[in-house]
């Protein structure tokens, strides 16, 4: 590792920061305008120079605009530095990486914790091991940290730390007499769905991201972590094909049988859960952190106040959940991997993420014990804290996308009705298996 | 003689333009004097024309409602069918958002759909004028596989040829670009083009050609300044099923484009549909103004969408 | 074989003249030649290339290698690939027939004298000229399981009693995206039967009228038989087209719930794109094409041999 490439983002990044102030003011405008004079606030113009192309997803963790806002600030400390940024929903995102590699066309791309193993080693995102700084290994959580590693090589710099939460709505809850403490485990759930659909206090109490997409995997995931299975084991095996995975997908079903689930689960993605959940028309849902603040948002909510973050409930196993995390890489194409690592590593950096706190949680340690940190969002960094430290992730294979879609198609067709989940589960593990020979 | 004669009829398939009306000015009028009490039809062909009208037209009705209807409206059971208040801010949105907001990215797809559809109509228009002379004039060995060849492009699979076009592409450093676009659109335009204008050059009688090259005319000059302004018709037809078509590709689009400087309408909406999922009244602001364009495009060409038919085309 | 049995065929040119005018016409045709077969004929034959090949990445650094026949053989026992291609055959059955029954009925009556002729005559054109990825995020909007337009419709009249998860089972899936397909292709199948009618000699209908045939016998016993040769273009085109669905359901189910809405098209593409096959992606592909140049052929005699309204 150069001295100069290390020491270069760091003043960057505290320029960055001491031009954060007027980043707020900023905000309102549209952020295509160009910065404001980089005399104000004293901050020394970086020496990078050059265009960077990011892509970015548009849906859970930050929003677009703070990202714009985000990229203003590290505009200002980089005047050299132009930032294009494109933002596409999560499904379009691993097609686009692909489709743009060969053109070269970003130099910086958004990737999920679930990609690097594929795009890593088919060349399509650097190594950027030299770069990491030591003090992250200590610094950054786990989840984070290992999000875009392959094979002990840093393939991006981590960036949101993300895992599904059980949201439930107190309204709802209480009108039919149901203690908040009854759904922490997946019975209590079950049983206060009963309740909450007896009374007709709403048709459906569940809702779901049970889509044919990775949406349905993550809940799947969540569920059997807390059922106490494992979707693989640590040979890398298919592990579903009994206990806690078969649990899951049986108790998946049961809610969907018993009228519990809303059938439009199984076309729903995580966007969808928000939507319902938000108009009153569920009690309770699993999903990322962003639906905390999307559920209780007056402007597009109608049961803004309502909507309680907690763990994923017991199953038996304890209350885990799955690794939602996702990075930030430097392609392999890049012309300009300085200007790329400055960026992402300014994105990423503790005042950055703590300032934007509401969006996603931070990457870093001291955030959770920040008095800031806890004090802009008390309901959500205690329940993080905990979740955070209890969750699994998904296998870290070369053909991840090959074996989810087989398993999306298997846990669909346990869901639907049409094969009894362990059988689906022996079949997908047959198809697995050969995908995971090839 | 029986040339004329295959002419006139083509013409009669080709050409809904003219001929319809005047084969009704001849035809049919003594026969309309005849049954004048019957000159409308049934009431239940209107009832039925009626329904259909409505099965048509509902959608888009709905999707004009729910642009102005506020988002958490949307969202009521039961649903409203018309607001209570009124929304017009997506519109306005549209109209004014900075470059950086997606409905400013939005009219940069319109704004890149345009120059595409352009550009690959001017492009294939030019190539098939004269391939369709050539087809249509000059009798030369292999000319009815010629013919076929391009017609068989026409109906190649887009997913067959999209890799290595892809890679091609790359190469050549034309991926994401609205120039490269244009080009590979205009592979899949030019056959069909070519096609709807050879018919159009088949149903002009040679004697046209005869007469000029006496006059001492190059096969150029003949082309430009005889032939083609008899095939306006045609002309017009190709430009309507053609622009139609780039308005509409997806797939290419899809893989070929990502930054909004290149991406089309069709990629566009296909993003948008998904991004903002939550709120249904930008989704249907979105997709009637993606609509717009080639709607009105329609509605005006409409006259030639018979004779592009007969000539072989399709759209879908 | 060689000679060009074209529509207006003259007196047959010596050979001399002809040869010049093969120099003439390789000269006009080039420009078109050059756009078509460049950007079609040399990728067509490097799909034909990768589809021998294990091809992981879509950058050159990464190596390829060859492996014979096995994508194909793959292909012809993969068990999704196979699911797919009956499904697809399914949705191009269906929505083909219904298309066209709805097409010829349509076409007829906007060739009948109705008032307001025009405004029926815009209302087809309308979902005609809708951008296919515009109908399909259309759909999904109408057929949202909690708020789409078409629940609150149906409950709202009666006709069910409860929302619906339209596109949440793999079969109610399927059929919503045939209904969609069907809703706007029913136009162009309308509008060439309305172009083959125009076609059709007024006097024999009216023979038929003054004989005193009903509406409906006239129908079957002059008009239907007429427009054979239109109905068979119609069929053909939107076999083709059909077969090659994906815009639709790209948008609309992306190949779900439980892979009940996948076709051969998107299967392909998620091959290529999703799971970096590019080999294998490029195998599944071509077999496409081996099925779309076989319909191809029927489309191209019936264009070449007794087609064309004109040449009856």
């Amino acid at each position: 590792m150069s001295t100069s490439t290390s020491q270069l983002p760091r003043r960057t990044f505290l320029a960055g920061v001491a031009g954060l102030g007027a980043v707020g003011a900023l905000a309102a405008c549209s952020s295509g305008s160009e910065a404001p004079s980089s005399s104000g606030g004293g901050s020394t113009p970086g020496q990078l120079q050059g265009t960077i192309n990011g892509l970015f997803m548009k849906q859970a963790g930050y929003s677009e605009q703070h990202i714009r806002q985000m990229a203003a600030a590290f505009k200002k400390a980089n005047p050299g530095v132009t930032v294009n940024m494109e933002f596409v929903a999560y499904e379009a995102l691993h097609d686009k990486i692909v489709a743009a590699a060969a053109a070269g066309t970003y130099d910086l791309v958004f990737i999920d914790v679930i990609w690097p193993a594929e795009l890593a080693s088919k060349g399509l995102i650097a190594d950027i091991s030299d770069r990491i700084p030591a003090n992250w290994s200590t610094d950054i959580l786990p989840g984070a940290l290992n999000s875009a590693v392959y094979q002990k090589k840093f393939y991006g710099i981590p960036w949101l730390l993300d895992t599904k939460y059980f949201y439930f709505n107190k309204a709802m809850l209480s009108k039919a007499g149901i203690e908040p403490s009854s759904v922490t485990t997946w019975d209590g759930v079950a049983a206060a769905a009963k309740t909450l659909k007896s009374k007709g206090i709403v048709k459906y109490p569940l809702m779901w991201s049970w889509s044919q997409a990775e949406a349905v995997i993550c809940d799947w995931a969540a569920l059997t972590a807390s059922f106490g299975g494992k979707l693989f084991d640590d040979s890398g095996q298919p592990a579903f094909t009994s206990g806690g995975a078969v649990q899951a997908l049986e108790f998946m079903r049961r809610t969907l049988v018993d009228g519990l689930t809303n059938p439009s689960s199984t076309q729903s993605l995580e966007d969808d859960v928000v939507k319902v959940v938000s108009a009153g028309d569920a009690a309770m849902g699993l999903n990322w952190t962003y639906m905390f603040a999307a559920a209780n948002d007056p402007k597009q909510s109608k049961v803004a106040g309502d909507v309680v973050i907690t763990e994923v409930p017991n199953g038996g196993a304890g209350r885990m959940s799955v690794n939602g995390s996702s990075a930030l890489s430097i392609t392999a194409t890049t012309k300009n991997p300085d200007a790329a690592w400055a960026f992402a590593k300014f994105v990423s950096s503790q005042k950055i993420q703590e300032k934007y706190v509401s969006d996603s949680l931070p990457i870093w340690k001291a955030s959770y014990d920040s008095p800031s940190v806890i004090k802009s969002a008390p309901e959500v960094v205690p329940v993080a804290k905990e979740q955070l430290a209890n969750m699994v992730n998904r296998p870290q294979v070369v053909n991840y996308n090959a074996i989810s879609q087989k398993l999306q198609v298997a846990v669909q067709k346990a869901l639907l009705g049409e094969v009894d989940p362990k059988q689906a589960m022996t079949t997908a593990a047959g198809d697995v298996e050969q995908i995971l020979k090839q | 003689m029986s040339l004329e004669h295959s002419a006139s009829q083509r013409e009669a398939g080709g050409n809904a333009t003219r001929q319809p009306a005047s084969r009704r000015e001849t035809g049919r009028r003594p026969v309309t004097r005849r049954h004048r009490r019957d000159a409308h039809a049934p009431w239940w062909q209107h009832l039925l024309a009626l329904l259909v009208v409505i099965v048509f037209l509902a959608p888009f009705a709905w999707l004009a409602i729910a642009s102005i209807t506020p988002a958490g409206a949307l969202l009521d059971r039961p649903l409203r069918w018309w607001p209570k208040t009124l929304d017009l801010s997506r519109w306005s949105a549209i109209a004014t958002g900075g470059a950086a907001t997606p409905a400013g990215g939005f009219r940069q797809a319109m704004i890149n759909s345009t120059i595409v559809a352009l550009g690959t109509v001017a492009l294939s228009l030019t190539v098939a004028v004269l391939g369709g002379y050539a087809l249509s004039r000059l009798r030369f060995r292999g000319h009815r596989m010629v013919l076929l060849g391009f017609l068989s492009t026409y109906m190649m699979p887009p997913i067959a040829i999209v890799i290595p076009l892809y890679l091609i592409l790359v190469q050549f450093g034309l991926l994401d670009s609205k120039i490269g676009l244009i080009l590979v659109y205009s592979s899949f335009i030019t056959p069909f083009v070519l096609w709807t204008l050879t018919g159009f050059f088949d149903t002009l009688p040679r004697e046209l050609d005869e007469a000029a090259t006496v006059d001492g005319a190059g096969r150029l000059r003949i082309l430009v300044q005889v032939l083609l302004p008899l095939c306006r018709p045609g002309i017009f037809s190709a430009v309507l099923f053609a622009s139609l078509l780039c308005w509409d590709e997806f797939l290419y689009a899809l893989i070929f484009t990502s930054s909004s400087s290149s991406k089309t309408i069709p990629v566009a909406v296909a993003e948008f549909s998904g991004k903002f999922s939550t709120d249904f009244g930008l989704v249907s602001a979105g997709g009637l103004l993606a609509a717009l364009p080639p709607v009105i495009v329609a509605l005006i060409f409409q006259r030639h969408i018979a004779a592009g038919l007969a000539a072989g085309a399709v759209k879908g | 074989m060689t000679v060009g049995s074209s529509a207006v065929s003259t007196t047959p040119p010596g050979r001399r003249h002809r040869r010049r005018n093969g120099r003439a016409a390789l000269l006009f045709l080039a420009p078109a030649g050059l756009v078509v077969f460049g950007l079609v004929a040399w990728p067509i034959i490097r799909t034909g290339w990768l589809s021998f090949h294990r091809v992981i990445s879509p950058l050159p650094t990464v190596p390829t290698e060859s492996v014979g026949l096995r994508n194909f053989s793959t292909a012809l026992t993969d068990p999704a690939l196979i699911s797919a291609a009956g499904r697809t055959l399914y949705f191009t059955l269906v929505s083909t027939a219904a298309e066209l029954t709805f097409g010829i009925a349509l076409g007829v009556l906007m060739a009948q004298r109705l008032r307001f002729r025009w405004l029926l005559r815009a209302a087809v054109l309308l979902p005609w000229a809708l951008p296919t990825v515009v109908n399909a995020a259309m759909w999904r909007y109408m057929l949202n399981a909690d708020y789409g337009p078409v629940n609150a419709l149906l409950t709202q009249v009666g006709l069910i009693d409860g929302y619906r998860s339209w596109l949440g089972t793999p079969l109610s899936a399927l059929h919503m995206i045939i209904i969609a397909d069907v809703w706007k292709n029913t136009s162009i199948a309308a509008f060439f039967v309305l172009a083959g009618l125009t076609v059709i000699p007024r006097d024999l209908i009216e023979a038929a009228e003054v004989d005193g045939a009903g509406t409906i016998r006239r129908f079957f016993a002059i008009t239907l038989p007429l427009l054979r040769p239109v109905i068979a273009v119609v069929l053909v085109l939107r076999t083709i087209e059909a077969f090659k669905v994906f815009d639709i359901v790209f948008v609309m189910t992306r190949g779900g719930p439980a892979d009940g809405t996948q076709t051969v098209a998107l299967y392909a593409y998620i091959t290529a794109f999703s799971n970096q096959s590019f080999g294998y992606g490029s195998a599944v592909a071509l077999l496409i094409v081996l099925v779309v140049l076989v319909l191809a052929m029927i489309y191209i005699r019936l264009l070449t041999s007794s087609s064309g309204p004109e040449d009856r």
